[in-house]
């Protein structure tokens, strides 16, 4: 008999419950309220006293109103027909609850994630009397790109003989598929469908490994001077408005891996549409299908309930990880994980716990810590290798980094790109500061070179802060010199025209190669008469050079302009 | 019909306690004392103790005061009479006419479905230049105006609900000076706009935790006019006032403050709010413009600090003028893509342009000596000060945009604007006597 309680108190989202029986930590519960049924989760246990957060506006609960527990912890289902799709933060899909309410979300309202009368082709791959173990292929069916693997669910310990498989044929989620004995002779229905709680990683692979490919962006400043790596973590601080979801948008276009999961977490209701309209409409040049076709949206945005914010990045990680599972290479963007640190500061504010820094719960380290964690890079069983490469933006109140979600963040991920309000004020997108962030991945582009392009920055921001200080005409013109030649390099390299057609996207190839050409030009030896005539110069080449950026690079125009380039550095350049 | 309570346990601040049973949370009570009586709301639950925030305040509650619960959260009249009315924070009549108590709906509803929003589409026009060329408002927007106190704000609101073309104006005032009220309402009336729209209005003089439901009754209000398929701008002002009054209530309740004695949950009230700013599919669209004063002049501040990671984009009024640093409108490219094809290349140059002028700024005032393209920055930002940031300055989008290519034309050589080539070559004003190369 599962366990009931009463509710004895309300404060916020937060109910405290009375309860006979048993009960478990992170349990889900449903309070009731009428015909209503709110999904809780609990939080904590004292005595007879469970306190539960509730995923729902609390408005109308009242003491005594009764309460359910079910016994299980918060899962996701798992099979196919997750890519494509639109959930909210518990995983309700979003636009079949718009067409069952209408315009507004209502509460109580839980619908399930995967469609259960669509028809899945189901090709066999395993035979009776193999043996098999959790996250082995039992067969395939094709979702969307995918050849989507339907494997012995993750939560099966024992090894296992198949007793009998489906033929080959359309089945849907919940139809049996194979039947498997354990090694107490016990048989278990296998079915397309599978649950897995949030909070526990899937970890039915073989061997994890260090993240070394590039995950390549197609952001410049990301993938020459601060990449990131397939199976890697970053974060991505920075002021409001400064680009940090812009940022995002652009890395789920265009970034180079099978599956993208977009967990829109706390944030503005309004990001989520741009993508949730335009990615069906955008062709990925990969695939030559629709961009939703590799995409999951986990929307819970700002004004929808706090308590799932915190369940939206991990259902948002689970998928991950289990597409990850699939030899695939995931890529998950979180914006923004300081509202899900809020929710927790919240819920541990009504818990009454003793507060840390700024009010976060002491454990809020840990807990940010074991979520980049469920990244990484792994071979799975079959020796095919998957990734979940995680990157999260973190909002810190004022804009000051020094503060408890973006310090935790910093101590576990290998990239940040620190976004600085100065470079967004004067409109220098990606507004990534090239002399605070850092990578412990490898560029696209050879380190040695990567160096002396940020030494030149380096020294042309000191210089420009002498100037400030002494002036131009304090400024001997070799040291000027270098000044522009870093605003060069930042103005055509580091910056970069999201809205431009071609601009927007650089591969690889092209990096190295525009790149190569930019630093003949940081090396060139030039001569002026004097600062005004070298300014002048600088700022056609700019020009110029920016025009290249925007040139298709298949395009004759595109050789031709680099000749251009060229004849114009000759002409500068001192051949001594 | 309901049960009367008859007694008062603790008083704290502005919330009071009773004993009481089969309450409901958030649900609305009137209590009433010997001097005073107010509407008071349930926000907490202990066993058979309810604590409930009294809107007028506590003074003068007594503990025998009587609490009467109605029922059912927050409600407010909604009909087309409210147009040309003006209430107050709890929606009572402050002008002279009837009480309205028909087609009651309930505050703080639901937010709306995410896959229903569509992407906004329309411009607002306002006739002023730093907000069409350079941040431009869109239906169904949320955009604060950040401020320090004294700086014009609510007459900028005033001047953009007039010269917006929208349907209803819901104007939502939160410590709003009685003063800044009648000049509000005296603006609308001139301008033959009070019979579009409808005023909450809290002054300085009210209670200070009475104008928390003031944002909740505005935009209860907006959805209903937005669903009846009109386009509705809400002004609030100032929501500093409303954060200020979260605040006190939190440290009433013993809430461990997460920032200058704001309370954890700040950025989620305000997100509440906020994100009640839509454009509905086959329906009208709700947009707001919001006043936010800076204490001590400070964006990082925990209320503009957290109203700017909710909003759109804000507007930074200072000396009169708005910024063209740090405002942002975070929708434009929503919408000045197919303003005209010149309308990107001109807002981007003549910023970037002005960020220079500034700098030149600073190092003149370091006294040094003024190279030939610090000369022309000079001359530059003199003009974009005078002729496009000058609040006084009312002209439509276009000519702006014409304007601006003057100006460029009168102070830079095209390849220094970093405007693209194509574009310099269409738009680019050709000077007399001079040859294009
Ligand atoms: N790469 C870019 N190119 C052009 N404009 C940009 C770019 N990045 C950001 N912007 C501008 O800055 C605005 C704010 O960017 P974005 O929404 O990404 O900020 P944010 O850091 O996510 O802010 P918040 O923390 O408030 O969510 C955008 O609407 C756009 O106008
Ligand atoms: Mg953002």
């Amino acid at each position: 008999m599962s366990t009931t309680g009463r509710i004895i108190g309300v404060n916020g989202n937060m109910i405290t419950v009375e309860f006979e029986g048993a009960v478990g930590q992170n349990e889900v519960a449903f309070a009731r309220q009428g015909e209503l049924r709110l999904m809780s989760e609990v939080v904590r246990i004292r005595g007879r006293h469970a306190d539960l957060q509730v995923f729902e506006d609390t408005t109308g609960l009242a003491v005594g109103d009764a309460v359910e527990f079910t016994g299980e912890m918060l899962s996701v289902e798992l099979g196919p027909g997750l890519l494509t799709r639109i959930f909210d933060g518990l995983q309700n899909p979003l636009p079949n609850l718009a067409e069952q309410c209408g315009f507004f979300l209502q509460r109580g309202m839980y619908l399930p994630a995967l469609p259960r009368d669509t028809g899945w082709e189901f090709t066999p791959t395993a035979k009776v009397g193999d043996r098999v173990s959790a996250a082995d292929t039992l067969g395939t069916v094709p979702e969307g790109i995918f050849k989507h693997r339907i494997m012995v669910p993750f939560r099966m310990r024992d090894v296992l003989t198949v007793e009998e498989i489906a033929a080959p044929g359309r089945y849907r989620i919940e139809d049996v598929v194979a039947r498997l004995k354990d090694e107490q002779g016990e048989i278990h229905e296998i079915r397309m469908l599978q649950r897995w709680p949030v909070k526990l990683p899937i970890q039915a692979y073989a061997e994890r490994l260090r993240p070394r490919d590039p995950l390549v962006t197609k952001i410049r400043i990301i993938d020459t001077f601060f990449p990131v790596a397939r199976g890697g973590t970053y974060c991505i601080p920075g002021p409001f408005g400064a680009g940090k979801t812009v940022l995002q948008q652009l890395t789920s276009r265009y970034a180079d891996v099978d599956v993208v999961i977009i967990a829109a977490c706390g944030e503005r209701a309004g990001e989520v549409v741009e993508t949730l309209r335009e990615f069906p409409t955008i062709n990925d040049p990969r695939t030559g299908k629709s961009l939703m076709e590799r995409t999951v949206i986990i929307c819970n945005t700002s004004s929808m309930p706090v308590a799932s914010r915190e369940a939206s990045v991990y259902t948002a990680v689970t998928l991950a990880e289990y597409y990850r599972q699939m030899g695939l290479h995931v890529l998950l963007l979180a914006d923004s994980t300081s509202r899900w640190a809020q929710a927790l500061r919240e819920m541990s504010g009504r818990l009454e716990e003793i507060p840390g820094e700024e009010a976060f719960p002491a454990y809020l380290e840990s807990v940010i810590a074991g979520f980049y964690e469920r990244g990484g890079v792994v071979t799975l069983k079959d020796g095919s290798v998957g990734s979940v490469t995680i990157g999260g933006t973190v909002s810190p109140a004022g804009g000051n980094f020094d503060e408890p979600v973006t310090q935790s963040t910093l101590k576990v991920v290998g990239a940040f790109h620190g976004l600085s309000r100065a470079r967004s004020d004067a409109r220098r997108y990606p507004a990534i500061d090239p002399l605070d962030s850092w990578s412990k991945y490898a560029s696209v582009v050879s380190d040695h070179d990567v160096a002396m392009a940020r030494q030149m920055l380096q020294r042309g921001n000191e210089i420009n802060q002498m100037m400030k200080v002494v002036g131009e005409e304090g400024t001997v013109i070799e040291d000027f010199m270098v000044y522009l030649k870093a605003e060069y390099l930042d103005a055509v390299y580091l910056q970069q025209d999201a809205y431009d057609a071609v601009d927007c996207a650089t591969t690889s190839e092209r990096q190295q190669y525009v790149f190569s050409v930019l630093l003949r030009v940081l090396r060139a030896k030039m001569k002026f008469d004097g600062k005004d005539a070298a300014r002048q110069f600088f700022h056609r080449l700019t020009q110029a050079t920016r025009d290249w950026n925007r040139m298709a690079m298949e395009a004759g125009e595109f050789k031709k302009q680099q000749v251009r380039l060229e004849a114009m550095l000759a002409e500068v350049s001192s051949h001594a | 019909m309901h049960k009367v309570y008859h007694r008062v346990d603790n008083i704290a601040g502005n919330v009071v306690n009773v004993k009481a049973r089969g309450v409901k949370y958030r649900e609305l009570a009137e209590i009433t004392s010997r001097r005073v009586s107010s509407l008071a709301q349930v926000i907490r639950l202990e066993g058979d103790s309810v604590s409930l925030q009294v809107f007028a305040g506590a003074r003068g509650i007594a503990t025998d005061a009587h609490v009467r619960f109605l029922g059912h959260p927050m409600q407010v009249p909604f009909s087309d009479d409210l147009l040309g009315r003006v209430f107050t924070g709890s929606a009572m009549p402050r002008d002279k006419g009837p009480a309205l108590k028909d087609g009651l709906i309930e505050i703080g509803g639901p937010s709306v479905n995410p896959a229903k929003r569509i992407i906004p589409r329309n411009m607002v026009r306002t006739g002023i230049p730093m907000i069409d060329v350079f941040n431009t408002l869109v239906e169904s927007q949320k955009l604060p105006i950040f401020a320090r106190a004294g700086e014009p704000y609510n007459p900028l609101l005033a001047r953009i609900a007039l010269q917006a073309e929208v349907d209803v104006i819901v104007l939502g005032g939160m410590g709003l000076k009685h003063d800044d009220y009648l000049s509000f309402r005296d603006t609308l009336e001139e301008n033959g706009a009070l019979g579009r729209a409808v005023m909450f209005v809290h002054t300085a003089a009210d209670p200070v935790v009475e104008c928390l439901l003031v944002p909740d009754i505005c935009l209860a209000v907006a959805e209903q006019f937005a669903l009846a398929n009109k386009r509705v701008l809400v002004l609030l002002t100032d929501m500093t006032n409303f954060a200020d009054a979260l605040k006190e209530i939190s440290i009433t309740m013993e809430q461990v403050p997460s920032n200058r004695g704001y309370p954890g949950d700040l950025y989620s009230q305000l997100a509440a709010r906020y994100e009640k700013a839509v454009d509905f599919d086959t329906a009208g669209s709700i947009t707001i413009l919001a006043a936010t004063t800076m204490p001590g002049d400070d964006v990082t501040h925990p209320v503009p600090d957290n109203t700017g990671y909710i909003t759109e984009g804000q507007f930074y009024l200072r000396n009169g003028r708005i910024e063209p640093f740090g405002s942002l409108s975070r929708l434009k490219q929503q919408v000045n893509g197919k303003s005209r094809e010149d309308h990107r290349a001109i807002m981007n140059a003549m910023i970037q342009l002005y960020a220079g002028y500034r700098e030149v700024l600073e190092k003149q005032s370091m006294g040094f000596r003024m190279s030939a393209w610090d000369q022309k920055l000079l001359k530059y930002g003199a003009r974009f000060e005078k002729e496009m940031m000058d609040l006084t300055v009312n002209i439509p989008l276009e000519g702006a945009l014409d304007l601006g290519w003057k100006i460029l034309a009168d102070c830079f050589e095209a390849v220094e604007t970093g405007i693209p080539s194509k574009l310099a070559e269409k738009f680019w004003p050709k000077k007399e006597g001079e040859k294009k190369t």
